[in-house]
C-alpha cells in the first residue's frame, strides 16, 4: 500500500450529508473488474441524469474543481454497504482524502487499507470549508500534523488559514507507513495456530463437521417451523 | 475469572484474542466466514499473492447478491451468470462449501447462516456484507468487512481490529399488537440517527427484547448498522438454543448441552459499564416508516412530511429535507398515510423469514392487491416451507409475484428493480437513493405494514385495517 504523509492538491465541496456507498458506486457498476476501473462511475447518478447527461453544478464536474484529488463532505460519509468498491471509485477517480464531520465505520476501514485518508473535522469546520471552497481552492493536508490549511489557489500561496483534524491513531500509523496488514500479521503465525488448537480443544462446536449435502426434508424439519 | 465486571460483547472479544500489538490493533480469531458473489476483488486478492484459503471448513459461500429470483436455474443475463459461476470456481478452487443456487438450502447469507446452525452464540463471524450485524441475534460477534479485509480473513482466518466501546439499548415494556422489530428498529434509527451508534458495538435488553422471537432479533441487529454500529448483539436464552436444536451445523446431543451450558455465560454482568446506555419506551413504538433517503427519516405512519421550511436553526437539514423531497416526489405536510405507492416487495435479510412472510400472508389473506409485487422468500427453505402452508398462495391469490430467494429488490443487483419515479413499499433495510433502482422510490417499514400499503395502495396504519386476525 502506498503511504500517505502530505497532500496539496485541489479540493472539491461536496456539500452533502449521509452519502452512502450506494451514492459512490451504484450497485449496478459493480460487476466489472478492478482492472476496467472505477473513477468514471464515481458518484455516478448524482453526476449523471437517466439519459446520461453531465447534471448542471454538480461540483465535482465544475470547472473551478477540476483535478480535485481532496473532498469534503458532511456528516456520515460512507454509510451504508460495505462494498469496497465505493474506495476504488473515489481513488481511481483520483480522490486520495476526503474531509467530512463523520464516516461510516466500514467506509473508513476500507479507505484507509487502500490509502485514502478519512479526514474527521468538526462539523463547523466543515461548513468553514465548504464556503471557502466554493469557488475553488487548494488544500494542504498533513497527517503527520493532522492539519488542514487552505493554500493559494494556484496551490503555492501562503497558508491562510488552519483546521486540525483527527483520525484513529492507528489507522493514521498505518496510512503513514503504508503498512499491510497481511505483512504484519504472517508474523504472528504460531500464535495462530496455537489459539486454534486451544479453541477446538475446548469449544469443538466452533468447528462444524465436515458438511454433507443438506437434504431438504432433514433441514426444513430441522427448522422448527 | 475476572473480577471486573464485563459486557457481553467484552466476553466475546476476550474470547477471540489471539494476539495484542503495541499500538492497540489486536488479532481476532475468526469462526466463520461467509462469501458470497461480490466477494470477487478478494478471491482476486488472493489469486494474486498465490496464497491458500487457510480454512475452508471455516468458509461458507452462499450465492444470493446476484442470484435471479424467476426462471432458474437458467440466469438470462450473461454478466449476472458470470457472477454467480465465478463463486462457484472459487469454491471448486478453495475446496469450500458453497449453497448455490442449485442447493435446496441456497438463500439470503443471512437467513442461511442460521437456519443452517452455522450461526452460533459465541462466534465471530464476518462477511463482506454490512448486514452481517445480523447474526448478532444469537449473541455473536458479527460484523461487515470490506474486500482486504475478506482477503486478509481467506488467507489467515483472522482480523486485526480496535475494540469498539460499547453501547446498550435498553427497550422497557412490551411492543404492541402489529407493531414488530422493523417497527422498533426504525423508531431507534430515527431517535439516535444513522451515526447514532457509530465506533459502538450495540447490545439490546430489556423485556420487549426477551418477548422477541429469534426472527425479530434478526431483524433488529440487521438494521443496526444503518444506526452506524460496528455490530450489534443480544444475549442468548432459552429462546436461542430452542431454536438451535436440531439445524444441521449446530451441536447436537451431550454437545449441545456443554454448548449451551457454555453459551449461557454469555450475557452482560449485572453492574458492567456501557460507554453509552439508552432506554427506550417499546410500549410507544408505533408502526414506524420512512419518507425520506436514509433509514433515519423514519416517522410513526401517523405523521406527516417533515416541513423543511419549518426548520430554521439548521440551513444544512433544511436543505438536506427540501432535497429528500424532491427525489421522493413528496409535498410537505402531508399525511404519511396519503401517500399512494405503486408496488410493493417483500424480502431481503431484513424481513424474509417464515414469520415475516406469516406476517404479511395474515394482512393479504382474502383481500386483493391494488398495486403489483414481487415476495422474495429469504430462503428457499423458507420458501418450501411458505407453500407448505399455503402462504404462496395468499400472495398469488392477492395478484402478487411469487419468486425464488436471493437479494433480489433489496439491492437491486439481480435486475429486480423499481423504475424510476416509481414509488416501492419495502421490507428492507435501505432507502438511498437508486438502491432500488435508478431513480426509484423506497419506503421502508416492517411486512404487515407493507402488505397493509398493498390492499389499500397507499402507505397504511395495519391496525386499521378492518377483521385483522390476531
Amino acid at each position: 500500500m502506498q503511504p500517505f504523509t502530505s497532500l496539496t492538491a485541489p479540493a472539491c465541496p461536496l456539500g452533502l450529508a449521509n452519502v452512502d456507498t450506494d451514492q459512490l458506486i451504484p450497485a449496478r457498476f459493480m460487476k466489472r473488474s478492478r482492472a476496467d476501473g472505477y473513477g468514471g462511475v464515481l458518484l455516478h447518478d448524482l453526476r449523471f441524469d437517466e439519459q446520461g447527461e453531465p447534471r448542471a453544478a454538480f461540483p465535482l464536474d465544475d470547472p473551478r474543481h477540476a483535478g480535485a484529488r481532496i473532498l469534503v463532505a458532511r456528516r456520515t460519509f460512507g454509510t451504508g454497504s460495505s462494498r469496497e468498491a465505493a474506495v476504488y471509485a473515489l481513488w481511481d477517480y483520483g480522490i486520495a482524502c476526503v474531509i467530512a464531520p463523520s464516516f461510516g465505520d466500514i467506509f473508513a476501514s476500507n479507505a484507509v487499507k487502500n490509502g485514502l485518508l478519512p479526514a474527521q473535522v468538526s462539523d463547523a469546520d466543515a461548513e468553514t470549508l465548504l464556503a471557502l471552497l466554493a469557488g475553488g481552492g487548494h488544500l494542504t493536508v498533513d497527517l503527520e500534523a493532522m492539519a488542514i490549511t487552505l493554500a493559494g489557489k494556484d496551490g503555492s500561496g501562503q497558508p491562510q488559514q488552519r483546521f486540525s483534524f483527527t483520525i484513529d491513531p492507528v489507522r493514521r500509523l498505518q496510512l503513514l507507513n503504508g503498512w499491510d496488514d497481511i505483512d504484519l500479521t504472517i508474523r504472528h503465525t504460531a500464535e495462530i495456530a496455537r489459539y486454534r488448537s486451544e479453541r477446538a480443544r475446548s469449544q469443538p462446536w466452533t468447528f462444524p463437521e465436515a458438511a454433507e449435502e443438506t437434504r431438504p426434508d432433514q433441514a426444513v424439519q430441522a427448522m422448527k417451523l | 475469572m475476572s473480577a471486573v465486571p464485563r459486557t457481553l460483547f467484552d466476553k466475546l472479544w476476550d474470547e477471540h484474542v489471539i494476539a495484542v500489538r503495541e499500538d492497540g490493533e489486536t488479532l481476532l480469531w475468526v469462526d466463520r466466514h461467509f462469501v458470497h458473489e461480490g466477494s470477487h476483488h478478494a478471491f482476486r486478492k488472493l489469486d494474486e499473492r498465490g496464497a491458500a484459503l487457510a480454512e475452508p471448513a471455516l468458509t461458507f459461500g452462499v450465492a444470493d447478491h446476484y442470484v435471479p429470483t424467476r426462471g432458474r436455474p437458467v440466469i438470462a443475463d450473461r454478466e449476472v451468470a458470470g457472477m454467480v459461476e465465478r463463486l462457484s470456481g472459487n469454491a471448486r478452487q478453495h475446496g469450500f462449501r458453497l449453497f448455490g443456487l442449485d442447493d435446496p438450502a441456497q438463500g439470503i447469507v443471512h437467513v442461511v447462516g442460521p437456519e443452517q446452525g452455522l450461526t452460533l452464540p459465541g462466534l465471530l463471524i464476518v462477511c463482506g456484507d454490512s448486514h452481517t450485524s445480523t447474526h448478532g441475534a444469537f449473541g455473536a460477534y458479527a460484523f461487515g468487512i470490506g474486500a482486504s479485509e475478506v482477503a486478509h480473513v481467506l488467507m489467515t482466518q483472522t482480523l486485526w481490529q480496535r475494540k469498539p466501546k460499547r453501547m446498550r439499548i435498553t427497550v422497557t415494556g412490551q411492543l404492541g399488537a402489529h407493531v414488530s422489530a422493523k417497527d422498533l428498529a426504525l423508531h431507534v434509527i430515527a431517535s439516535i440517527g444513522t451515526n447514532g451508534a457509530q465506533g459502538h458495538a450495540l447490545e439490546y435488553a430489556g423485556p420487549a427484547i426477551s418477548s422477541l422471537s429469534m426472527e425479530g432479533r434478526l431483524t433488529l441487529c440487521n438494521m443496526s448498522i444503518e444506526a452506524g454500529a460496528r455490530c450489534a448483539m443480544v444475549a442468548p436464552d432459552d429462546t436461542t438454543f430452542a431454536w438451535l436444536a436440531g439445524r444441521p451445523f449446530a451441536p447436537s446431543g451431550a454437545g449441545l448441552d456443554e454448548a449451551i451450558g457454555r453459551w449461557r455465560a454469555l450475557a452482560s454482568d449485572a453492574s458492567a459499564v456501557f460507554d453509552r446506555d439508552i432506554v427506550i419506551d417499546g410500549d410507544a413504538v408505533a408502526p414506524t416508516v420512512t419518507w425520506g433517503t436514509s433509514p433515519e427519516d423514519a416517522l410513526p405512519i401517523s405523521g406527516r412530511v417533515p416541513d423543511p421550511d419549518a426548520i430554521v436553526a439548521d440551513p444544512a437539514r433544511r436543505a438536506y429535507i427540501a432535497d429528500a423531497l424532491g427525489y421522493m416526489g413528496l409535498a410537505a405536510g402531508m399525511p404519511l398515510a396519503a401517500v399512494a405507492v405503486d408496488r410493493i416487495f417483500i424480502g431481503s435479510c431484513t424481513n424474509a423469514r417464515l414469520e415475516d412472510l406469516r406476517a404479511a400472508a395474515s394482512v393479504l389473506r382474502g383481500r386483493k392487491s391494488l398495486v403489483p409485487g414481487l415476495v422474495s422468500p429469504g430462503s428457499s427453505l423458507v420458501k418450501r416451507q411458505a407453500e407448505t402452508e399455503g402462504l404462496d398462495r395468499v400472495f398469488i391469490d392477492a395478484g402478487l409475484t411469487w419468486a425464488d430467494s436471493g437479494c433480489s429488490m433489496c439491492v437491486g443487483m439481480n435486475g429486480d428493480l423499481v423504475a424510476s419515479g416509481e414509488r416501492c413499499a419495502s421490507t428492507t433495510n435501505r432507502n438511498f437513493r437508486g438502491r432500488q433502482g435508478l431513480g426509484a422510490r423506497t419506503h421502508l417499514m416492517s411486512p404487515a405494514m407493507v402488505a397493509a400499503a398493498a390492499v389499500t395502495g397507499r402507505l397504511t396504519d395495519v391496525r386499521t385495517l378492518p377483521q385483522l386476525e390476531a
